[in-house]
C-alpha cells in the first residue's frame, strides 16, 4: 500500500504489537508523531519529561512484558540524551527499540543545526544501529530491528532516520519474516555438553547455582527452580538474578558480590562446581574470578559465547538459550536418573550452618532502619510487585526485599545509572497493570528522575515512590568515609526541596517517616492507596550500606 | 604473539567504523587492517593482524562475531596461510647510491618505480617479516617517505574461506 515512511513506520510498530511508546517530540520526528496521532486508539503515545527517562520506561516495559518495547526522540539533543539510556539498557541486555529523528539527508554532516551523529555516538552501547536511509528500507528495517533486540543475547537498537525519509512515499508491506544471514542466535545447546553438565552438576559434592540476569531474560525461571529442587542443589543470585528465587525457598542462599549476603559469599568460596546461568561474573559480583576459577570446577551457560571465558574460565561451557537449555537438562535426568550424592546433605548442612538471623540496630532518633523498613514492606505487600530499586545504598537496601514468587526487582545492575527507578516502575507498571509497583531510590537519585511524576500523573500511572533521605549521596559518603580519611566532599544534598510538599505541587499524596511507628502506617498506605502516592523515608547521615 | 585474522563482513557503510571501535574500545591491539572487495559485492574482506595471547584472540573472535553485519571470522594458523603487504618507499638516491640500491632491490624482490636526481622510489610486496627486512636494509640510506598497506591473507591449501559455507 502507498504510503508516508512515517505512516509505514506506525504500521510496523502496530505489527510488533507496540501498545505503548514513551518519547519526546522535536522538529525533525515530527512527520513520525504526526502518523502516530492518526494511531491514537492503538498506540499510546506517552509524553515523557527527558529522552533517558523515556528510555528508561521502555526498558521497564520490556522487561515485564518480556518484548522489545519502544522510544522516540528527536535529533540532535534528545538523541544524545537518549544515550545513557540505552547504554543502560545494554549493560543489562534489555531489548528497546529506539527511534529517533535526523536532518535531512542532504544535510547529514554540515553540521546543521540539532545535528548529531547518534549512530556513531550510540555505536558503543547498541547491539545494531540503522541510518534509514532508502524509504524502501523501511519494513525491513523494523523488522530486523525488533528481532535483533529481542532474540539471542537482547540489548538495544536504534534506528535513525532523516526528516525528509519519514516524508517519502513508499508502498509499503510489512515483512512477515527476515533473515540475516550474519545473525543466527543459538537456541538449545549441544546435546553431549548438556549431559556432561548434567553429570557434572549430579556428581558434585559440593555444587552451587549462580542466577543472573540471563534467566529472566530468557524466561527460565521455572526450568531453574525445578533444576535446582530436582538435584537439591543450593541457589545464589547476582543482583540481576535477584527475586528468580523466592527468599523462602529453603535452597536460596541470596545475592553475591560486594554488596552481596554474606552467607551467599561464603557458599561460593565453600563450593566445589560452580553452575553459572546467564551471569556474566562481573566485577561487583565476583571479585576474583582467577582465584576462583583455580578452586572451583566452573561450568557456564551463556547465550552469549563472548561472555564464556570472558571473566572466568569455564571447565564446562555450554552455549544456547537458558530456557532451552535448562530444559534439555531436565529431559536428561529423566532419562538417565541418578542417585544424588548422599553427601549432598551434608553440603545443604553445612550452608544452612552460614545462614544468619539479622537482628536490625535501633536507628537514632527521628530516623528508621532502612533496612527493617524494606523488611517490613515485604512482609506487606502481595506476590506480584515490581520493586524497581534506584543505585547507591537505597538499591542495597531495596535488594533484600523478601520476594515471593512472581515478584520482580528491577534495578540497573551493569550500568548502575541513578535516576532508573521511577521511570523504569512507570513502564513496568503499564506493561501489567495487576503489578503493584514502586520505585525505590534515594534522595539523590530521586532529583534525578522526579520530573517523572507528572508523566505518572498525566497518564494515571499507579507508581509508588519510595524515597531514602539521608540528605547525602551515601554510597559515595561511605566510600569516603572508608577510602579517603572520611574527607567528605560533594555529597551534601542540602538544598533538597521537602519532598512531601513537593509530592502535594504534583497533587500526589505523601508520607513522611521517622519511626518505626510511622513506618507501619506509611506501608499500610502503600499497600492500600490506589493511585500514585509518596513515602519519604527519614534515614540517618551515617548509617551504613551493610 | 601475533594473529592473522579474516572477517568476511557485509558491504555496508559503517561497518569498518564498528570494528575499528570495537578494537579500540575494547583495548585490543592491532598492527594493521585491511578491507577490501570480494568476488562478491555483497561481501568485503577485512583482514586484521593483532597482537595478543590466546585468550584475546578468542575474545576477538567472539567480539567480531557479535557484531551483526560480521558474517564470519577465521583465524589463522601459523604458517598455512599466505600473506601479502605492500610497502613504496622513496629514498634518498644520489647518483653514487643507485647501483647499490638496485642491488638490494635485485635481491629483495623490490622494484623501482620512480626515479629522480637525487631519490628513487620502490615498491615491495611480501610477507611482513620480508618487508621489515627490506626496511632494515634500506633505512641507512635514507628514508623520504614511506606508505604501506595492512596484511592481507589467504589460506593455503583446497580449502577455502566463503560466507556460503
Ligand atoms: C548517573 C550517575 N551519576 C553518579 C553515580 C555515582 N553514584 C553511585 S551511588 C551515588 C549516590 C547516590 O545517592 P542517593 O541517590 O542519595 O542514594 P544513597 O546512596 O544515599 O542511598 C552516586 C553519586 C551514578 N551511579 N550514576
Ligand atoms: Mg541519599
Amino acid at each position: 500500500m502507498k504510503m508516508t515512511v512515517s505512516q509505514a513506520m506506525v504500521e510496523c510498530l502496530k505489527a510488533e504489537g507496540i501498545k505503548v511508546v514513551y518519547g519526546y517530540p522535536g522538529a525533525a520526528i515530527c512527520p513520525f508523531y504526526d502518523a502516530l496521532l492518526d494511531a491514537e486508539n492503538d498506540i499510546k503515545n506517552v509524553l515523557v519529561r527527558h529522552e533517558a527517562n523515556g528510555g528508561h520506561s521502555a526498558s521497564g516495559y520490556a522487561r515485564i512484558s518480556g518484548k522489545p518495547a519502544v522510544c522516540i526522540a528527536t535529533s540532535g539533543p534528545g538523541a544524545v540524551n537518549l544515550i545513557t539510556a540505552i547504554a543502560t539498557a545494554y549493560a543489562d541486555s534489555i531489548p528497546i527499540v529506539c527511534i529517533t529523528g535526523q536532518v535531512n539527508t542532504d544535510q547529514i554532516g554540515s553540521d546543521v543545526f540539532q545535528e548529531a551523529d547518534v549512530t556513531g555516538a550510540a555505536e558503543p552501547f547498541v547491539k545494531h544501529s540503522y541510518l534509514l536511509k532508502d524509504p524502501e528500507d523501511v519494513g525491513r528495517v523494523f523488522k530486523e530491528a525488533f528481532y535483533i533486540a529481542g532474540s539471542g543475547r537482547p540489548g538495544p537498537v536504534l534506528i535513525d532516520v532523516p526528516m525528509d525519509v519519514q516524508k517519502m512515499m513508499v508502498d509499503f508491506k510489512y515483512p512477515k519474516s527476515c533473515l540475516i544471514r550474519s545473525y543466527k542466535p543459538t537456541g538449545k545447546g549441544n546435546a553431549w555438553q548438556v549431559k556432561k553438565v548434567t553429570d557434572a552438576l549430579r556428581t558434585a559434592e559440593k555444587p552451587l547455582i549462580c542466577i543472573g540476569g540471563g534467566v529472566f531474560a530468557s524466561n527460565a525461571q521455572q526450568e531453574i527452580l525445578e533444576l535446582s529442587e530436582q538435584l537439591r542443589i543450593p541457589v545464589i543470585t547476582t543482583m540481576m538474578g535477584i527475586s528468580v528465587f523466592p527468599d523462602d525457598d529453603p535452597l536460596y542462599m541470596g545475592m553475591i558480590g560486594t554488596h552481596g549476603v554474606t552467607p551467599a559469599n561464603r557458599a561460593v568460596n565453600a563450593c566445589d562446581t560452580l553452575f553459572l546461568v546467564g551471569a556474566r561474573v562481573g566485577d561487583r559480583a565476583v571479585k576474583t574470578p582467577l582465584a576462583l576459577e583455580k578452586t572451583t570446577k566452573i561450568l557456564h551457560i551463556d547465550i552469549d559465547p563472548a561472555e564464556i571465558g570472558k571473566n572466568i574460565g569455564a571447565d564446562y561451557p555450554l552455549v544456547g538459550d537458558a530456557k532451552l537449555v535448562l530444559g534439555q537438562m531436565l529431559d536428561h535426568i529423566k532419562e538417565k536418573p541418578m542417585d544424588i550424592k548422599a553427601s549432598r546433605q551434608q553440603w545443604l548442612d553445612e550452608l544452612d550452618s552460614y545462614r544468619e538471623k539479622i537482628k536490625f540496630k535501633r536507628p537514632v532518633r527521628g530516623t528508621v532502619n532502612p533496612k527493617e523498613f524494606i523488611e517490613k514492606l515485604s512482609e506487606r505487600l502481595p506476590e506480584n510487585v515490581n520493586i524497581c530499586a534506584d543505585v547507591g545504598q537505597n538499591q542495597i537496601w531495596a535488594s533484600r526485599y523478601k520476594f515471593k514468587k512472581g515478584g520482580r526487582f528491577l534495578t540497573s545492575g551493569g550500568m548502575g545509572t541513578m535516576g532508573y527507578s521511577l521511570p523504569c516502575a512507570i513502564g513496568a507498571r503499564m506493561a501489567d497493570e495487576t503489578r503493584p509497583t514502586f520505585a525505590i531510590c534515594g534522595d539523590g537519585g530521586f532529583q534525578m528522575n522526579l520530573m517523572e511524576l507528572a508523566t505518572a500523573m498525566q497518564y494515571g500511572v499507579d507508581v509508588k515512590v519510595i524515597v531514602m533521605t539521608n540528605t547525602r549521596l551515601g554510597m559515595v559518603r561511605e566510600l569516603q568515609t572508608n577510602g579517603y580519611n572520611d574527607r567528605q566532599t560533594a555529597v551534601f544534598l542540602d538544598g533538597s526541596p521537602d519532598f512531601v510538599k513537593l509530592a502535594a505541587a504534583y497533587g500526589i499524596p505523601a508520607v513522611r517517616v521517622t519511626s518505626n511507628k510511622s513506618a507501619e502506617k506509611a506501608i499500610e498506605e502503600l499497600a492500600t492507596h490506589k493511585g500514585t502516592m509518596l513515602c519519604e523515608v527519614v534515614v540517618d547521615k551515617d548509617f551504613p550500606t551493610l | 604473539m601475533k594473529h592473522t585474522i579474516s572477517v568476511l563482513v557485509e558491504n555496508h557503510s559503517g561497518v569498518l567504523s564498528r570494528i575499528s571501535g570495537l578494537f579500540s574500545r575494547r583495548g585490543f591491539n592491532i598492527d594493521s587492517l585491511a578491507v577490501g572487495p570480494t568476488n562478491d559485492p555483497s561481501i568485503s574482506r577485512i583482514t586484521i593482524v593483532a597482537d595478543g595471547d590466546e585468550h584475546t584472540v578468542e575474545q576477538i573472535e567472539k567480539q567480531l562475531n557479535k557484531l551483526i553485519e560480521v558474517i564470519k571470522v577465521k583465524t589463522f594458523g601459523r604458517d598455512d596461510f599466505v600473506a601479502r603487504e605492500l610497502m613504496i618507499v622513496k629514498v634518498d638516491a644520489p647518483a653514487e647510491k643507485r647501483s647499490e640500491i638496485m642491488t638490494i632491490a635485485e635481491i629483495t624482490g623490490a622494484k623501482v618505480m620512480d626515479i629522480t636526481l637525487t631519490t628513487m622510489t620502490l615498491e615491495i610486496c611480501d610477507r611482513y617479516d620480508k618487508i621489515a627486512r627490506f626496511e632494515n636494509v634500506i633505512e641507512p640510506y635514507g628514508i623520504l617517505e614511506m606508505a604501506r598497506t595492512g596484511t592481507v591473507a589467504v589460506e593455503r591449501g583446497s580449502e577455502y574461506f566463503s560466507a556460503k559455507k
